[in-house]
């Protein structure tokens, strides 16, 4: 059983790695490649992996050195995978003052996870990130995409349960 | 050519002089930091600045230009470099009186020549330990300044990139990708980013205990061999001007440190030039396995079973000459003087730190011995001769100890670049023909381009098309050139390190500020062809002790017994990882 778990998970990995190559063929060659073939990398995984990173290193024939040293610079490259859903809590000025820290707070309390990191089950991030540019609506969160605004704690448990 | 204005004096450069290169014109001093002649540019220290107008620019970066008016030494440049080295100081770890570094730091130096005597930014330190796993090179990045001339060494000079900047702000650390040890990477163990580094962020793993261990215990019979490009060097750790020959006081040093003989890998030069002299007519015969490419330098060793590993079979399958030689006194030797190779300890003083790696390799050994013990770099061997007191300037000269040591004058030149392309050409030449040389110095492989190539036409009519390369960028570049199936190759000399040895990880560190003004390259090797010159025999095949040896227990080069003893193989390795 065993076996075969690790064969899928392989294959899985390889379609992946091929996904990636493919996504890395028009950039192959032009000056500045790499940190748009980060992106495209991360579209493909959700982060960038070590294989990945060996692959773009080959593809684009840059050193690996070079690539890490981009990836951990910008905070939007993740090296670790990151969960389902991303919530973002704001902690820019506005935000802040209107009590972030304690939404902040409460949503680790809930997952029971510390900021920048992940649920066991894989289904939430949890990382707090600068103004997100909805002043007017403080404090406010984004779950993936959407928005949610002039948030108390209370509000959490009602908010996670629709992803649940 | 371009005017400009230094401190109230005019000055006239060609263009594209550094405002730094055109004050060294006219004596004026300004201290640098990050800046490596030739390897580091990036102006990123700023402790090098100088007034340009109402502006603090970075000397040794910006280019002199057409009225120009420099100022070098007000209030505000004095002001803004100590502010700039005390900030530096505050995140460094200032252990410098136990520091390897200890007494010749680029950046003590740097405090004391700007008088600083107090550093009041008193803020948090980057505290994350030393990596000391890679038996080669250790790192503690809590002494690294963040200066980058270990980086672009790596990465522009021998184009191995195994280390860079990784992080970001506060957090930024010079290291191998995902923070690995040296270990655990594609590190060739060259040691180049040692003598780059100004500080103690990067140093060789010492073995200095563990020689001393040995040469106390009475139950040990302790066996000590130099390098060729160590008597090149060793002076210049006790105030020698570079470029000065110590050998006589090396070996008598080496007694007095307790060492019970004291032989010169120079012999095992001779030998090696036998084995892959001989490798080498056999492939141009059979065809196979050509270009031949040499195999002393285990930096450039490790460098091929990474990037090249399709290319093992082109190496020389010769141990490296001091492995050799280890393999030769734990069997030949020890049964000459009737000790059991087991109490035997075999050191080996190398300008290298890939040496190191190379002693500890599994396939270095003979029936469960490792053919090297212990290997100490020239900067070690200098440790423990001050650590023994030893008035080295003033020792009369030695002789190294027979029956490892006499050699030719070709083996001597194994220390810089072009040396073993050179020794393997007196001998194969002679060989080939039966008739002796009128002028054994082959000119065409000497000297310091990155890469050479040389045609030399064989009295069987042969010509062999050699390539000569030193430094792993230019052996990248040789690589491809093999691999275009342009021309034919059938020789190919490789060291790791830019001049060859006498320029390796492990010789005596020279100060940035020196090598502004000299080629350190030059100057060891002038003093190693002067070794040969003064050699009465100087081709590898009339060294008396070689012929015995072989008349006595290796039968003939490439006999079974010399392949059991002298020659080896290679690993294939992954190109990112270990």
């Amino acid at each position: 059983m065993e076996n075969v778990k690790k064969c899928c998970a392989n294959q899985q990995t390889s379609k992946t790695l091929l996904k990636a190559k493919e996504e890395l063929r028009d950039i192959k060659g032009k000056e500045g490649a790499l940190i748009p073939a980060l992106h495209k990398i991360q579209s493909v995984y959700g982060y960038l992996p070590e294989e990945a990173l060996m692959l773009v290193s080959e593809e684009l024939d840059i050193p690996i050195t070079q690539i890490y040293g981009v990836a951990s610079f910008y905070s939007f490259f993740s090296l670790e995978p990151k969960g389902q859903h991303i919530i973002s809590v704001c902690l820019g000025t506005a935000c802040y003052v209107k009590g972030a820290q304690n939404i902040l707070e409460r949503l680790s309390s809930e997952l029971g996870i510390e900021e920048g990191s992940t649920t066991e089950d894989g289904k939430f991030t949890l990382q707090a990130t600068r103004c997100i540019g909805a002043c007017g609506l403080a404090p406010v969160i984004m779950i993936d995409e959407k928005v949610y605004g002039k948030l108390s704690s209370h509000d959490i448990p009602k908010i996670l349960r629709e992803y649940k | 050519m371009v005017k400009l204005t230094i401190d109230g004096m005019e000055v006239e450069v060609p263009k594209d002089t550094t405002i730094l290169e055109a004050a060294r014109t006219i004596g004026k001093h300004i201290p640098t930091l990050c800046h490596l002649k030739g390897v580091n540019n990036s102006g990123s220290c700023r402790v090098c600045v100088v007034e340009s107008g109402p502006k603090l620019v970075a000397s040794c970066s910006i280019v002199a230009e057409n009225g120009m008016n420099i100022k070098t030494n007000t209030a505000k440049v004095r002001e803004a470099r100590k502010t700039v080295v005390k900030l530096i100081l505050s995140d460094h770890k200032r252990e410098c009186t136990t520091c390897i570094r200890g007494d010749n730091c680029e950046l003590q130096s740097l405090s004391n020549e700007l008088n600083i005597r107090e550093v009041e930014y008193d803020g948090e330190r980057l505290q994350l330990g030393t990596d000391d796993l890679s038996p080669s090179v250790s790192r503690d990045p809590e002494k690294c300044i963040l200066c980058g001339r270990c980086i672009n060494t790596c990465a522009k000079v021998q184009q191995v990139n195994a280390i860079g900047f990784i992080e970001r702000g506060f957090d930024t650390t010079v290291a191998p990708p995902y923070g690995k040890s040296l270990d655990d990477v594609f590190c060739t163990n060259c040691g180049q980013c040692i003598t780059a580094c100004p500080v103690g962020a990067l140093y060789e793993k010492e073995n200095i205990k563990d020689v001393w261990k040995a040469i106390n215990n009475p139950e040990t019979y302790v066996v000590v061999q130099t390098a060729p490009a160590i008597r090149a060097a060793l002076g210049e750790e006790f105030g020698m001007p570079v470029g000065t020959s110590v050998t006589g006081k090396m070996v008598a040093a080496l007694r007095r440190l307790g060492f019970d003989k004291v032989f010169d890998t120079d012999f095992s030069a001779d030998l090696t030039i036998m084995e892959e002299g001989t490798e080498l007519i056999n492939r141009l015969t059979s065809g196979e396995n050509l270009p031949l490419m040499t195999s002393c330098c285990p930096g450039w060793i490790k460098y091929i079973e990474h990037f090249y590993p399709d290319m093992l079979d082109n190496l020389s399958t010769c141990k490296s000459p001091h492995e050799m030689e280890g393999a030769l006194v734990k069997s030949y030797f020890a049964e000459k003087m009737d000790i059991k190779p087991e109490k035997i300890v075999t050191v080996s003083i190398m300008p290298c730190t890939a040496k190191k790696y190379e002693g500890n390799r599994e396939e270095l050994s003979n029936n469960g011995l490792q053919d090297i013990d212990y290997v100490l770099t020239t900067r070690e061997l200098a440790g423990m001769i001050k650590e023994a007191g030893l008035d080295f300037k003033n020792l009369q000269d030695e002789e190294f100890d027979n029956p490892f040591g006499e050699s030719t004058g070709a083996a001597v030149i194994f220390g810089v670049t072009g040396g073993v392309a050179e020794a393997a050409l007196r001998t194969v030449f002679e060989i080939l023909s039966g008739k002796e040389l009128d002028n054994v110095d082959y000119t065409v492989v000497r000297g310091l381009e990155g890469i050479k190539e040389a045609a030399i036409e064989l009295p069987n009519g042969i010509t062999i098309n050699s390539i000569i390369v030193h430094g792993l960028g230019n052996a990248k570049k040789a690589m491809e050139l093999i691999k275009s199936g342009e021309k034919e190759y059938h020789f190919i000399e490789v060291m790791a390190c830019p001049g060859g040895c006498v320029t390796g990880g492990g010789q005596p560190i020279v100060s940035s500020d020196y090598i502004m003004g000299n080629d350190i390259r030059l100057q060891r090797a002038t003093a190693i062809y002067s070794e040969d010159e003064a050699k009465l025999l100087r081709k590898s095949h009339k060294n008396p002790y070689i012929t015995k040896i072989y008349e006595e227990f290796l039968e003939q080069p490439n006999s079974e017994i010399s392949h059991k003893y002298l020659h080896t193989h290679y690993i294939k390795r992954h190109k990112f990882w270990k």
